[in-house]
């Protein structure tokens, strides 16, 4: 089973860091991400200290605006194409088919967005230990978000209008992430990072399987 | 070749309010093809699907023993990667790497699926199904979109596949050339 899905995972990965059939890779949500950080001290003027109290919750909602940008590209091409159709011929199971593209899809948005945040925090004049919080909640929070936007993906493969109904259903789902994520960096707010992580483990847990029958029902 | 079997009884196919077909019983042995023959919109498609186990039949079951390799409209080779890489991905997967039968696509192994002609694309499939050397091969409409030539060709595989031990469901509106097929008409279990 791992021999053969190693290949798998190494073309999940090629394909959404690299990018190629119309998907767009990493490059794009990361380039989202920093555009936010830059454009909101454009908005709201360069005053420091609102800067700092308002730049952690701009992050995260810049990190997870990036995490809906690649939805419509993580599933459906292989649905469209009969890779998935493929490997239920061969017997590998769609729960372990999606959680390789989960952890494929975290390492092509969750990590650079990870690497990219020092910049953000710069740009938003955050402070070292807020940016110490910010870090260690993209670290727990970004595979939940991974989980999500797999999981949705699964689910609108083969709508017709599955990228935008994508965005709206990542939304409320994400929403217990923000709060958590965003209230971390409140003055004593580092007990979010436990529920944080608690949310992270929950959608990571659920989501293979949850994707994995809705590409079974797709079929029908 | 291992030993394989697919047998299918009495299922019958719903997709949408309809049924398109019930009853239908079929056996297929290594050694053996079986033709699906009807007209369009009779449920070839549906019942290849059926048989690969990637539908569930309205009714009845389907028992099958032994690997099974599937070509259909969907080509399942990644488009921007060169022919013979975007094979090499279902080599790798099914960790095989005999000489099968290349469908003349010795020559475009350097050019990007994307690029493939129709007709090219149908071999590419087919080339995929053989070197997954999988017993049972369920074929929906091969021969489409191939020339004369490659028409024959492909149908000579098939058999020689068939000769070598496998067995072979192919669903296909157009007649064959090659002796000891079992053609199933799909019409006479319509409802």
């Amino acid at each position: 089973m791992i021999r053969r899905l190693w290949p798998i995972f190494v073309r999940d990965l090629t394909l959404l860091t690299r990018g190629a059939q119309g998907r767009g890779g990493a490059v794009l949500p990361l380039l989202f991400f920093l555009a936010v950080a830059m454009l909101f001290p454009f908005a709201v003027g360069p005053d420091a200290r609102l800067l700092a109290r308002t730049g952690a919750g701009v992050i995260w909602v810049a990190a997870l605006l990036a995490a809906i940008l690649p939805l419509d590209r993580l599933v459906e091409p292989d649905v469209e194409a009969g890779f998935f159709d493929q490997w239920a011929l061969r017997g590998l199971s769609e729960e372990a088919l999606l959680l390789s593209r989960i952890v494929a899809h975290w390492i092509s948005f969750g990590l650079p967005l990870m690497i990219a945040a020092p910049i953000s925090a710069g740009l938003l004049s955050l402070d070292a230990a807020q940016l110490r919080t910010v870090e260690i909640g993209l670290l727990l929070g970004t595979p939940g978000l991974a989980a999500i936007g797999v999981t949705i993906a699964a689910l609108t493969a083969g709508l017709r209008a599955g990228s935008a109904l994508g965005g709206l259903l990542a939304i409320p789902l994400t929403v217990p992430l923000l709060i958590f994520g965003a209230g971390s960096l409140q003055p004593d707010g580092e007990g979010g990072l436990a529920l944080l992580a608690a949310c992270s483990l929950v959608a990571l847990a659920v989501a293979p399987f949850a994707g994995g029958a809705a590409i079974r029902a797709g079929r029908e | 070749m291992q030993d394989c079997r697919l047998v299918a009884d009495t299922i019958a196919c719903r997709r949408g309010d309809r049924i398109l077909f019930r009853g239908l019983s079929l056996a297929v042995r290594g050694g053996e093809i079986v033709h699906l023959a009807g007209p369009n919109g009779i449920g070839k498609s549906s019942l290849i699907r059926i048989l690969a186990g990637l539908l569930r039949p309205y009714a009845g079951s389907v028992e099958r023993s032994g690997s099974l390799a599937l070509s259909d409209e969907r080509l399942a080779l990644d488009g921007h990667l060169p022919l013979d890489r975007a094979l090499g991905f279902w080599r790798g997967i099914d960790g095989t790497h005999g000489q099968q039968p290349d469908f003349g696509l010795a020559n475009l192994l350097d050019v990007p699926v994307r690029y493939l002609s129709t007709g090219q694309r149908k071999r590419a499939a087919l080339a995929r199904v053989a070197a997954s050397e999988a017993s049972i091969w369920l074929l929906d409409e091969p021969l489409n979109g191939l020339d004369t030539h490659w028409s024959c060709m492909a149908q000579l595989a098939i058999d020689a596949h068939r000769k070598a031990g496998g067995a072979v469901i192919l669903a296909s509106h157009q007649s064959l050339s090659i002796d000891h097929v079992t053609t199933v008409k799909l019409l006479d279990y319509s409802a």
